[in-house]
């Protein structure tokens, strides 16, 4: 049943590297590295503004553009629709792989590095975890002072330069950035891909060109290889195996949503952690910067008080502790019900991929209301970047407003139904992978119970 | 059965699982935003009295409203006196569009008719330190039925899609 859905998913596919202007276009390396100087740009001004601009958030281009724009444009839109493709012109990593390849364009450069192989306890996304967790414990602070955002951006360049020069390859991208895993995650749902055409052809293709190299592409950054790529996480969208493929062998598909969950490779403890810690974190955030609580928002904001003690200490049972706990006792509900023998792990790490679509649509609904509200501020410190009183294109004074305010509230309720839905869809379609239809029934229902006080718990939260 | 006569079915059924499907989310959409006549006799049975005049009073401080929900009915004329106990905070009802400031030792006063049902975002307009994009308050007018009502077609969804993938 699986396989044939999996079969059924594989042919609903449109190969846009047959557009030959396309190909061309995704092949050329200058409209990416236009692309990489805009957002290298932005992000230099960003940490100049974060540290040497107004200390005033809501008159900073660092807090204004990073927390509002890039991350609307992120949740809304890039991640949606195209899954790594801001990794694809992420300014972070650059610096490190600029050095790391001796070229700033073109292959073919005398490379600095010592190309050590990243650790392999570590090839996981138990850091990006983690990673994400600590952001958490101090986004009140991070969200909202301008010098810290410029630290902490800061940190993540040199750390991806420091990686890049011990590691090889995008370590940092695909090991360590929280964000990346963020990504990783959800670019899951993406409709966009890139495959191998036959994997025939790969397989009497000694060469591998698209993991060592020529001189028309680097082997891949991400360090996978495309013949055995299945799924999203760990493809960058940066065109390197497009080029160096020496026999045309790689395609770049729209296809439809969600298509890489049914999918059982790449289902991990790690990933499934990594889920639960968005699920947790969105709801967090929900409260922390949506609610009415201003104890809840001057305890997270105040670190090293013992009530920025207690938050944290929340946060992390929440999303590393009670989350998933209760989604186990879902799924072990769920197996006694259907007499599965199964194992309880393997069910588990199984069913969690489910909830992708409902962590997906809970932060867009998050980021729906969260952005809106604010968006007005991005026209003010387009004229103003450091908050000094400048007024380079005369909107600096222009008030704040808030946009969309009478639809923000449906347009949550529909993300977080869609969501459900769209989860409830995978919660079944999993459960029938190895159990019969009565059976992977029973298995679900505690599942979609999980699952349905989620979504009212962020109802009552952001519409309540 | 024939191998045509089966693709036949199994089309027919997947047609017809779409139009249930599209039924579904239409009667969804209607059940979420559809508004409800507010006749007086539903209107008491929901102990909503007739609309007066609301004197509210709220007290701001770094980074909350206190109270922090405040609850009228559709129809009243509210006036809010805001006063604050630390620095200049801002008083901006989302969708009425109305506002006001008021500096520490000082209360100033909003009035406007709650003609609009709903839960309403309260925010702080006036830069008050580094938590301010996040002071906010609410203001229901009358019941929370977008709330009600997505409750309780999540409900419904879950397991619409749940049976959406039935063999």
């Amino acid at each position: 049943m699986m396989r044939q859905e999996t079969a059924r998913q594989e042919t609903r596919r449109y190969e846009l590297t047959q557009v030959p202007w396309l190909k061309r276009l995704l092949v050329s390396r200058w409209p990416l590295f236009l692309a990489r100087a805009v957002t290298l740009a932005g992000f230099v001004l960003t940490i100049v503004a974060g540290l040497i601009g107004s200390p005033v958030g809501s008159h900073n281009f660092a807090i204004i553009f990073v927390w509002i724009a890039w991350w609307t444009f992120l949740k809304l839109i890039a991640l949606p629709f195209g899954g790594r493709a801001w990794c694809s012109i992420c300014p972070i990593p650059m610096m490190g792989e600029w050095i790391q390849q001796g070229a700033l364009v073109e292959p073919g450069g005398k490379g600095l590095g010592l190309g050590r192989q990243w650790p392999k306890r570590l090839r996981n996304v138990w850091l990006p975890t983690l990673g994400f967790g600590v952001i958490g414990l101090f986004s009140a602070v991070t969200l909202t002072q301008p010098r810290v955002t410029g630290w902490v951006l800061l940190g993540f360049i040199l750390l991806a330069a420091v990686l890049s020069l011990v590691f090889e390859r995008r370590a940092f991208c695909r090991h360590v950035c929280p964000i990346g895993g963020f990504i990783g995650l959800y670019s899951r749902i993406a409709p966009v891909e890139v495959r191998v055409r036959d994997r025939a052809v790969c397989a009497s293709h000694t060469d591998k060109t698209c993991v060592i190299g020529n001189e028309h592409g680097y082997g891949c950054p991400w360090q996978a290889s495309p013949v055995s790529l299945t799924q999203n996480t760990n493809c960058g969208l940066c065109m390197e195996c497009l080029r160096s493929c020496s026999r045309d062998n790689i395609a770049v598909n729209v296809r439809p949503f969600g298509a890489d969950l049914a999918r059982r490779a790449g289902r991990s403890l790690d990933q499934a952690y990594f889920g639960f810690m968005m699920l947790g974190s969105v709801v967090i955030y929900s409260a922390v910067m949506l609610g009415a609580w201003g104890n809840l928002k001057t305890a997270a904001y105040n670190v090293g008080t013992p009530g920025w003690f207690v938050y944290s200490a929340v946060l992390l049972a929440f999303t590393l502790g009670v989350l998933p706990g209760l989604f186990l006792l879902a799924v072990w509900a769920g197996r006694a019900l259907a007499g599965s023998k199964a194992s309880l792990k393997k069910a588990f790490i199984a069913q969690s991929h489910a909830i992708i679509p409902l962590g997906l649509m809970a932060w867009v609904a998050f980021t729906i209301s969260f952005s809106f509200a604010k968006f007005s501020y991005v026209w003010s410190v387009l004229s103003d970047p450091f908050g000094w009183g400048w007024n380079l294109f005369g909107t600096a004074q222009l008030p704040w407003t808030p946009y969309l305010s009478t639809i923000t509230p449906p347009l949550q309720v529909l993300a977080l139904l869609g969501g459900l839905v769209w989860t409830s869809i995978w919660v079944r379609r999993i459960a029938q992978e190895e159990l019969p239809e009565k059976s992977a029934t029973r298995q679900s229902l505690p599942v979609m119970l999980f699952c349905l006080v989620f979504t009212i718990g962020m109802l009552w939260l952001l519409v309540g | 059965m024939t191998n045509s006569q089966f693709s036949n079915l199994k089309y027919q059924l997947s047609n017809r699982r779409l139009q249930v499907t599209a039924l579904a989310v239409l009667v969804g959409v209607v059940v979420l935003f559809v508004p409800i006549p507010l006749t007086r006799r539903l209107t008491a049975s929901w102990g909503l009295a007739a609309p007066q005049e609301r004197h509210l009073r709220i007290e701001a401080s770094r980074y909350q409203y206190t109270p922090s929900v405040i609850s009228v009915n559709p129809g009243d004329k509210v006036t809010i006196d805001l006063t604050t106990t630390d620095v200049v905070h801002g008083l901006y009802v989302d969708d009425y569009g109305v506002s006001t400031t008021a500096d520490p030792g000082q209360t100033s006063r909003l009035t406007f008719v709650a003609d609009k049902a709903g839960t309403f975002a309260l925010r702080c307009f006036a830069p008050c330190g580094p938590l301010h994009p996040f002071m906010v308050g609410k203001l229901n007018v009358g019941p929370n039925w977008l709330l009600w009502r997505a409750m309780g077609v999540a409900g419904i969804a879950a397991f619409a899609g749940f049976w959406m993938i039935r063999k």
